[in-house]
């Protein structure tokens, strides 16, 4: 009965936009703003600190989790609104390039975080 | 035609099409009373009736059941039936086919498109068994069972949805949403064993997925069916599906 | 129908101009939402761009921090930010959508659904600020 494979796009687009909507603005909030405006403590991101944080290996799956899956939302996402604004004879390209560069984001995430 | 007395005049700009005259179409503008509880289908007829016998536009039960007057009223597709002047009184009020549809003549349009992409998703009760005979009784449903697809059965075909949709515009082939939400209203329904039937479409490439759940859909629909829900939920049926076809193939095939 | 009577092919209304996203509010307010997965993609690169410096040393990990503090980089992140916020606004009021939730008959209020998401996310927010700050 798996009459396309839509579903696995989607389903990855639903669950990185879950992932995106949860965790991402606390993320832009604190190293984007915070940090660069002098709110945060001028250590808070300070080397040694961050490097011992990232060498847990839950830290490790949770930034994982967080580059990858959305990625891929916005690959799914973003494949369908060239759509939206009418670009649909290449339709087939835009699909190979959204997921494409999705895929190929995780593999490098996966590679920096256990390479 | 009505008890209202007139307080004044409004105008509408009515989009004209004559396809035997091999012309572009335009815009005739004209000069109806104002009445507090007119609707632009009263408008319309009132044209016909005193201005310009030419004005060609479906209309029947004039109460929001049939379906037949859709137009798009100042760009958003309603009911003639259902749109009251006063809601644009003294503003003038453009008055154009319903969008996404061949133009037959004036705000008449082609609905053929729409009539295959329903009959497509087999909308009708399929039973796995047969059916049982008269005298063993009616099927039973609790209430619960027929909340599950009432709304989506509410549905009067009246395609206001498909011309609020731009994929149904973009995507000829897009089932769209009344014939999703019709489909759903089957597979929801606790006597149809229809749903397997029903995926080969519903959940192909021009089915559910071409859905980018703008919403609109369900927006503009007189009788709040939610296509919109009805697509995202199909969406999510579909998917688990997938997930289980994918990790167990052997499997059988279960009833929902 | 006469095969010489010319209809007017279906897409005479999104042929016009503006183009259809521009015409009216709700379909504008959903090319911004859409919109959103650009920026919420463009940040996580960044956050992996951030992670690989930190692999490269002190040295490369304190030159990228130094770059998030250019006016350029504060601007995009505060633009982004406002993006990722209307992902999360306009999620939480979507999901409820594509579950009919209900007990017995009653369907459940989309409210009862959409709280719960607030309350996480702000939950969430703060465990990952404390772990993030120490």
């Amino acid at each position: 009965m798996a009459k396309s494979n839509e579903p696995i796009w989607w389903f990855l687009f639903s669950a990185g936009g879950v992932v995106a909507a949860l965790l991402v603005p606390i993320h832009i909030l604190l190293i984007g703003i915070a940090w660069p405006l002098g709110v945060l403590p001028a250590d808070a991101l300070e080397f040694s600190r961050m490097q011992a944080l990232l060498a847990h290996p839950l830290t490790r799956l949770y930034c994982f989790v967080l580059i990858s899956l959305p990625l891929f939302h916005w690959a799914h996402r973003f494949r369908f609104t060239l759509a939206d604004l009418g670009l649909h004879g290449a339709a087939m390209l835009i699909a190979v390039l959204c997921y494409g560069a999705a895929i190929a984001g995780t593999i490098v995430a996966a590679l920096t975080l256990w390479g | 035609m009505a008890n209202s007395t007139p307080e004044g005049t409004m105008r509408l700009e009515v989009f004209r099409y004559f396809p035997e005259k091999g012309e572009e179409p335009h815009f005739q503008t004209y000069e109806v009373p104002f009445r507090k509880d007119w609707v632009v289908l009263d408008a319309l007829n009132y044209i016909k009736d005193q201005s310009d016998g030419s004005l060609t536009f479906r209309w029947s039960c004039r109460m929001g059941v049939c379906g037949s007057c859709g137009v798009m009223v100042n760009g958003v597709p309603k009911l003639g039936c259902s749109a009251f002047l006063r809601d644009y009184y003294p503003n003038p009020i453009r008055v154009e086919p319903l969008a996404n549809f061949p133009v037959l003549r004036d705000l008449v349009f082609q609905l053929d498109s729409f009539l295959e992409k329903l009959k497509s998703i087999q909308p009708w009760i399929v039973r796995r068994d047969g059916e049982k005979p008269v005298s063993d009784g009616e099927y039973l449903q609790t209430p619960a069972q027929h909340a599950r697809f009432k709304d989506f059965s509410m549905c009067i075909n009246c395609m206001l949805c498909y011309a609020a949709c731009p994929v149904v515009g973009m995507e000829p082939h897009f089932l769209g949403p009344a014939a999703i939400a019709l489909a759903q209203r089957y597979n929801l329904d606790s006597r149809d064993a229809g749903r397997e039937q029903r995926q080969e479409t519903v959940s192909s490439h021009d089915g559910i997925w071409q859905c980018t759940f703008i919403g609109q859909c369900s927006a503009v629909c007189p009788k709040h069916v939610d296509p919109a829900g009805a697509i995202q939920q199909a969406k999510l049926a579909s998917t688990v599906d997938w997930f289980k076809e994918v990790l167990w193939p052997f499997g059988g095939r279960e009833k929902r | 129908m006469k095969p010489d009577v010319r209809t007017i092919p279906a897409n005479w209304w999104l042929r016009r101009s503006p183009p259809w996203w521009l015409r009216r509010r709700p379909y504008f307010l959903f090319m911004v939402r859409e919109f959103t997965s650009v920026f919420v993609g463009a940040y996580v690169v960044i956050f992996l761009m951030m992670i690989r410096r930190l692999n490269e040393g002190q040295a490369a990990y304190e030159a990228f921090l130094a770059s998030l503090q250019s006016p350029l980089a504060i601007v995009f992140h505060m633009v982004a930010l406002a993006f990722a916020v209307f992902h999360t606004v306009t999620w939480f009021h979507l999901t409820p959508k594509a579950m009919a939730v209900r007990i017995g008959e009653e369907r459940v209020k989309p409210a009862l659904i959409i709280a719960p998401n607030y309350a996480a996310w702000a939950v969430i927010s703060a465990i990952v600020a404390w772990f993030l700050l120490g």
